[in-house]
């Protein structure tokens, strides 16, 4: 073994006796088609394969557009209790991309301050915050209660047993020539702090927040909303 | 060239009886029916046909591999959980190819095409019975299988493998049930998409993603049934067939496992120089 290691080939074919080598050559001509056919193979297989993921991919990327809908006029939501509303939030699917909100006006006594123009009123979600069952609300006990697992929810849409994760998600809304229009939704913790909309089961409070970070798919918040 | 294959094991009341001397051939009396000749005729050209097939492809070697293997002693009906699991398979490849027929996968049609292929098509109540209790037998059959494989220790070596790709058929399994459960688009399959999808949600980190590219976008919209169906009825389909015919591969190349209850016996020549 030491005689051959001593041996050392030459990187030239020439010297290397393989037969029909040209002057200066060190790639052998096999090798060099070898590697040709693979490169070239690779390149077609990804020539189909990225556009073809990409598409399956791009909606994950793809944001949503802030839409506004009208509710109803301005009188027609009190302080003390919930109106069911039916908005549209995919268009162009029928009876499948609609949603009911509950809406009411801003409570002073109840609700914290008013954080910006979008606060005048409340659009409760009816997406329940454990799996995203739909939940209602319970006029006798004030309270939004889910059918499935039995998440139960307070006036201001704070957890109150079962379940859920965190408060429903709410929407922004906003008054526009004495009409109440329902915006993007938005998430909350259970200080009631905005974050952008999550999915349900996504805590918000403490490592939540960090462990479900914000979707690039979602509509932004309108540009003088303030987070908190 | 002549196709070879092994005589089944058949009673012998029921084996073909051999041509009494002097009848056919010439020998005795010479005379064949046209009736007779015509049988023989017809039995010759299938042969003929799968010899034609045969000599210019070699398939009979394969088939003859795979379909006459020795298999060990105590060989019981447990074995045929597999075989089982795979005609359930097929029965849902054929019944979702016929369903495919009737069903519009757009959110506006997608209700009223399953209610007039359940309701009004022709023996369509049948098959779409028979694909959806179908789904659940294979599930059970699965679980089944997998579970005979776990205790009569057939996943250990050298068949690791085959477990490895039985599970990935598991998974996809699971994966053709949830995402079939969404395509009759009633409430019931709606709400319960929405809480699969969100259960695949509550990932950390991942987990919001992996509800996006569910969905194909941030909250169920136009394009999620299709999504769905085209998972359910060419993705997953095709990696299933596929991984299939490699776990069939691997069993025919290993060979099946005795029943842990059997002892090994040594051969007697072992024996008999041990003693």
């Amino acid at each position: 073994m030491p005689d051959r290691r001593k041996n050392i080939k030459s990187s030239y074919t020439s010297e290397r006796s393989v037969p029909g080598a040209f002057e200066g050559e060190t790639v052998t001509r096999r090798r060099f088609m070898t590697g040709s056919v693979h490169v070239f193979g690779g390149m077609a297989a990804a020539a189909f394969t990225l556009p073809a993921l990409g598409f399956a991919l791009g909606p994950v990327f793809e944001q949503d557009e802030i839409r506004w809908e009208d509710v109803g006029a301005t009188g027609d939501f009190p302080l003390a209790t919930y109106v069911p509303r039916v908005i549209t939030f995919t268009p162009g699917i029928g009876e499948v991309g609609k949603t009911t909100v509950y809406v009411r006006r801003h409570n002073p006594e109840i609700d914290p301050p008013k954080k910006d123009r979008y606060d005048n009123f409340v659009a409760m979600t009816t997406r329940c915050m454990h799996l995203g069952c739909p939940i209602r609300y319970i006029e006798a006990s004030q309270r939004f209660v889910c059918p499935c697992h039995g998440g139960v929810y307070d006036f201001q849409g704070k957890v109150s047993g079962g379940p859920p994760v965190r408060p429903l998600d709410r929407f922004y809304t906003r008054v526009q020539r004495g009409r109440v229009e329902v915006g993007p939704r938005y998430s909350v913790n259970s200080e009631l702090r905005r974050f952008s909309p999550r999915d349900p089961g996504e805590p918000l409070d403490g490592i939540g927040q960090y462990a479900y970070p914000r979707r690039p798919s979602t509509a932004p918040r309108p540009k003088d909303a303030k987070r908190s | 060239m002549k196709l070879k294959l092994p005589k089944p094991p058949v009673p012998g009341s029921l084996m073909p009886r051999p041509k009494r001397p002097g009848d056919g051939n010439g020998n005795g009396n010479g005379r064949v029916s046209p009736a007779e000749q015509a049988v023989e005729t017809a039995k010759e050209s299938g042969i003929t046909a799968v010899d034609w097939i045969d000599e210019r492809t070699s398939l009979s070697g394969g088939a003859r591999w795979m379909m006459f293997r020795k298999v060990p002693k105590g060989t019981n009906w447990f074995y045929t959980l597999g075989s089982a699991t795979m005609f359930a398979f097929l029965s849902q490849a054929v019944t979702g190819v016929f369903l495919a027929m009737y069903y519009d996968p757009s959110p506006v049609r997608a209700y009223e095409s399953t209610r007039y292929l359940t309701n009004e098509a022709f023996l369509g109540e049948f098959v779409r019975g028979m694909h959806k209790w179908g789904s659940t037998v294979m599930v059970i059959l699965v679980f089944l299988h997998m579970a005979r494989t776990f205790f009569f220790g057939a996943y250990k070596y050298p068949r690791e493998l085959n477990w490895v790709i039985g599970v990935v058929l598991l998974i996809l399994t699971l994966v053709m049930s949830f995402t079939g459960y969404l395509l009759p688009f009633d409430q019931r399959s709606y709400w319960a998409t929405i809480v699969g999808v969100n259960i695949n949600g509550t990932g950390p980190l991942m987990g919001p993603y992996l509800s996006d590219f569910l969905r194909g976008g941030s909250d169920f919209g136009a394009t999620t049934l299709s999504r769905f169906y085209a998972i359910h009825m060419l993705l997953v389909p095709g990696a299933l067939a596929a991984l299939i015919g490699a776990h069939l591969y691997l069993v025919a190349r290993l060979g099946t496992t005795a029943p842990p209850w059997l002892k090994a016996e040594p051969s007697e020549e072992l024996r008999r120089s041990k003693v």
